[in-house]
């Protein structure tokens, strides 16, 4: 039997992550403002970036 | 000024753009030069935001603050599972699925029941959504018109039905072009791909616009919206509304692949498994990218427009008209076009394929009238029945939106489809992942949440409309208290969206569930549960020509696959499978199970597995294979795939057995050569005394005359080469009895202290007679270690006398120090002799190696002395090695554990 690709693997366990890190209760957590704009909004798009950027590099990189 | 004259002409020069986009992608593939890559298959994804995202977002955003975003996190995690979207591509690849409700219909035993169900929750899901982007681009129309004071119809025409006219006969130019056997359009993808670039754009373009061309930057807006309460409110992240925020990001993650057209971008139209790797970020940074500026946008527009009641859905436009940025607010119009073209086109093809293969096919296959017909090409009868499909649905989105009109909000629409939709979720994963799934579960399960969907969320939407009483909602059906329509069994408190999702699901999941575990699966259902949820295995080919026993003739077969796909198609693809079984002419193929497995697949590509499962069983004498048949050969492959298994682990098992055979047999051979040379070298060094002796024995015994003095020096020679050769001797049988292992050892605690000062005290004689100073540095009761005493003196006598031998006679001096330090005894014996090179240090412990130059200097020892002496030490678990320098004396230092710490 195949074993599942370990790139897939990856990807499902950084969706994983995501679903603690972009709901409540952690999104409540940064407070205040940085340069006028909310944390709340830089955290938010901060964490989805940082998502993105992390399943980029997993799917992308060659060690298939 | 904006005429409509203008308007209208942009806009048909954008859809001729598009339609020469779509021109171009279409002659490609014709072509065997396919340009969908990986970026393109990304970006056409993101037919997921529609006019919904483009206006909408920004009208939830100035209600409900960062909430929009949850309905593209959604998705961004869902597409994360990149396994089960392969999952479904590669089954949707094998079995020719067109659409989702054949996948769902084919995973339950080809049931045109369950297909039609399927088709008919898409529609009534899906047209007010369609509905939605009409009423989206109808609006953006006004806005434009009432800004430059032109009446919002057109030509004495409604511009909405206008706009629906276009659509669906660009929808039917390119969706139903022919009838591929995979039901994929590329052209039209590309198309798509084109649109979600241009509606990036144009949205990007406004929110920079207002962001910095109106106001000053992201900070400036941010911080008047924190200024005042009312504002200040949309960047909080509020507790109480986490339940919704939650099933946002669920709704829409089942979205993704669930919506019609969302299933038809990512797996119908899928052509390289491969592509996924590259949707599965550039999708979700699309997504990220067309919200950073929605939130500015809506704060932005309530700054602007305080108190004057402009409809928050129109921002994009408003705000660039307010200040008289034409072109800009143009730009944006196009893009909203873009974006409800987009979704329209393939949710309408998607749609018309699933009530053609699902509804219609059925219908006329039972018909008296096709049976008439039996002769005539069909494929004609099928595009034209899509054809009309699509024309009907965007008539239903047409006549939906005129009854809504201005009733419901742009969002709420959205999100009711997205429940709809979500209904498919337990059946499509489940069928996956479950074998036990039976075709009555799926049924059950559909219906139940369909039918809580339909009371909680759609019928309180009409009433909401007017259209219906809202008697359900306000008191419950029929006065119950408990049967209100949003707050079921008095579970209230929730979002209706929530509710609807909560309380489906659990009538969806739960009767799936139950109804599955209490019936009985027949004998399609079980097959094609196997292979569904066995797709990713190797070797499924076997099982299922075996499961399908008949007798059919060729031509029969043929003629059929000609109706339905066309002469020319059917021979084509006829030809290529005749090939790849090699054979030269497909007339040549034999009318065998696989035959008809290829044939009813290639069907289904046109009709749906229901009804190509229906067309291929009237050209066919099947034999009916019961269930229990059935899985029987399911059990049998099975097992058959066990041992298999089990064989390769036997062969990788035999494999490194043979590895390690073959290390041995490499270290036996080594170990023999060692041996070979050992033998060799023994002889050599007991002829070279043996040889002296013989050839003085023999002058003895010659010459009687040799003078008395000669004699006794002759006789000297021969007693000292004699104990040299008694000396070899036993040491090489030391030696052999040591590598053996068969050495007698008594071990005990010895002194080690004390072993040493003896060794001395019995070579002291040596030393003296040469003239070379001895002393010692040892403790007066020395560490005790465990070891045999007799060897302990043998490996000190023997370091002792080489270091004698090797200093010189005058100034020599030998120093031995003996010391405990963590865990273990070191002994060190040192001399200022010659030294030793590096090299040498090493070399020195191997057999018949002796210090000095053996080619010039005559040999003071056996050369074994050593080898034993570590030999003995690593025998007791210690070390023995020697460091030095040349010219500047040698250290000899073995180290012996202290025996451990009673504990």
């Amino acid at each position: 039997m195949k074993r599942a690709s370990p790139t897939r693997q990856r990807l499902s366990a950084l969706g994983l992550i995501g679903v603690p890190l972009l709901t409540y209760p952690l999104i409540t957590l940064p407070e205040g403002s940085l340069a006028g704009i909310p944390a709340a909004y830089l955290y938010l798009f901060g964490v989805w970036a940082g998502l993105i950027l992390i399943a980029a590099l997993v799917a992308e990189s060659k060690g298939k | 000024m904006l005429s409509g004259w203008f308007v209208a002409l942009l806009s048909a020069a954008y859809l001729a753009l598009l339609f020469a986009v779509a021109r171009f992608g279409d002659a490609r593939a014709d072509n065997g030069r396919s340009i969908i890559s990986a970026n393109v298959y990304a970006l056409s994804l993101a037919v997921y935001c529609t006019s919904w995202t483009f206006f909408g977002s920004v009208g939830r955003a100035t209600s409900g603050g960062l909430s929009f975003l949850t309905i593209y996190i959604g998705p961004t995690l869902m597409l994360l599972c990149v396994g089960t979207i392969v999952k479904m591509i590669r089954i949707s690849k094998t079995y020719r699925i067109t659409s989702i409700a054949d996948f769902i219909a084919s995973r339950y035993g080809k049931s045109q029941m369950l297909a039609g169900l399927v088709t008919v929750i898409a529609v009534i899901g899906v047209v007010p959504y369609i509905a939605l982007q009409l009423k989206a681009v109808a609006a953006s129309l006004d806005v434009l018109f009432e800004q430059s004071g032109h009446a919002e119809i057109f030509w004495g025409l409604d511009s909405t039905f206008l706009i629906a006219v276009i659509l669906a006969l660009f929808t039917i130019l390119f969706g139903t072009r022919h009838l591929d056997a995979t039901e994929r359009h590329e052209g039209m993808v590309a198309a798509i791909a084109f649109e979600s670039v241009v509606k990036l754009v144009a949205f990007m373009a406004v929110g920079l616009f207002v962001t910095y061309g109106m106001f000053g930057g992201l900070g400036d807006l941010f911080q008047r919206a924190t200024a005042s309460p009312e504002l200040g409110r949309l960047l909080q992240m509020d507790e109480t509304r986490a339940g919704t925020w939650t099933t946002l990001i669920l709704l829409s993650g089942l979205a993704i692949i669930l919506l019609p057209r969302q299933f038809q971008i990512i797996v119908v139209e899928n052509v390289d498994e491969s592509h996924l790797k590259r949707a599965v970020w550039l999708f979700p940074l699309y997504l990220l990218l067309i919200n950073i500026f929605v939130l500015p946008l809506a704060i932005g527009g309530l700054v602007f427009f305080d108190g004057q009641g402009v409809n928050p859905d129109t921002f994009v436009l408003t705000l660039p008209l307010a200040r008289g940025a034409e072109a800009l607010a143009l730009l944006a119009f196009i893009g909203g076009l873009s974006a409800a073209t987009g979704m329209v086109i393939v949710e309408t093809i998607a749609l018309s394929t699933m009530v053609c293969n699902d509804l219609a096919m059925p219908l006329l296959l039972r018909s008296r009238w096709l049976q008439l017909a039996k002769r005539q090409d069909l494929s004609g009868l099928l595009i034209g029945i899509r054809r009309a499909a699509i024309a009907l649905i965007l008539l239903l989105g047409y006549i939906y939106f005129r009854a809504a009109g201005e009733a419901y909000a742009l969002v709420g629409i959205g999100l009711i489809s997205f429940s709809a939709v979500a209904q498919f979720a337990p059946v499509l994963f489940g069928g996956m992942y479950w074998k036990q799934g039976t075709r009555a579960g799926a049924a059950a399960g559909l219906m139940a949440g369909f039918i809580v969907w339909l009371y909680t969320l759609l019928l309180p939407s009409f009433a909401k409309s007017g259209w219906i009483g809202n008697g359900f909602v306000e008191q419950g059906l029929f006065g119950v208290e408990w049967l209100k329509a949003q707050a079921l069994f008095g579970l209230s408190g929730m979002d209706e969206i929530s509710h609807c999702l909560w309380w489906s699901m659990f009538a969806n999941i739960g009767s799936y569930i139950v109804v599955s575990l209490n019936s009985t699966p027949d004998a399609v259902e079980a097959s094609q549960a196997e292979r569904f949820v066995d797709i990713m295995r190797h070797g499924r080919r076997d099982a299922d020509a075996r499961l399908w026993r008949g007798k059919t003739s060729l031509g029969a077969v043929v003629e059929l696959l000609e109706r339905f796909l066309g002469v020319a198609r059917a021979r084509q693809q006829l030809q290529a499978y005749a090939e790849t079984r090699g054979h030269a002419d497909w007339r040549e193929l034999p009318a065998d199970a696989e035959f008809v497995h290829f044939a009813e697949v290639e069907l289904a590509g046109a009709i749906g597995s229901a009804s190509a499962r229906v067309m291929v069983a009237s050209v066919v004498q099947e034999e009916d294979l019961g269930l229990e048949e059935v899985l029987d050969i399911l059990d049998e492959a099975t097992q058959v795939r066990a041992y298999s298994r089990e064989l390769e682990f036997k062969q990788r098992e035999l494999e490194a057995a043979t590895a390690e055979l073959r290390e041995a047999n490499e270290r036996l051979r080594e170990l023999d050569r060692m041996k070979d040379d050992f033998i060799s070298t023994v002889t050599h060094e007991l002829r070279t005394p043996l040889t002296s002796i013989r050839a003085l024995s023999e002058m003895l015994h010659e010459d009687p005359r040799t003078e008395l003095t000669d004699r006794k020096r002759f006789l000297g020679i021969i007693v000292n080469e004699a104990e040299r050769l008694t000396r070899l001797i036993n040491q090489i049988l030391d030696m052999a009895k040591l590598e053996s292992g068969r050495a007698e050892w008594t071990t005990g605690e010895v002194d080690i202290g004390e072993v040493a000062r003896e060794s001395m005290d019995s070579l002291g004689q040596l030393f003296r007679e040469k003239g070379v100073a001895l002393d010692g540095d040892i403790p007066a009761h020395g560490p005790l270690v465990l070891a045999d005493r007799d060897r302990l003196t043998q490996v000190m006598i023997n370091l002792l006398s080489n270091a004698v031998k090797f200093v010189s006679g005058d100034g020599g001096r030998v120093s031995v120090k003996v010391a405990a330090e963590a865990g273990r005894v070191r002994v060190v014996v040192a001399d200022n002799g010659p030294g030793l090179t590096a090299e040498e240090c090493a070399v020195i412990f191997e057999k018949f190696r002796q210090g000095g130059n053996t080619m010039t200097d005559k040999p003071q020892g056996t050369g074994l002395g050593l080898p034993i002496s570590r030999q003995i030490v690593e025998y007791f678990g210690g070390n023995l090695w020697a460091e030095s320098r040349p010219g500047e004396g040698a250290s000899f230092i073995f180290t012996v554990p202290l025996p451990a710490p009673e504990a």
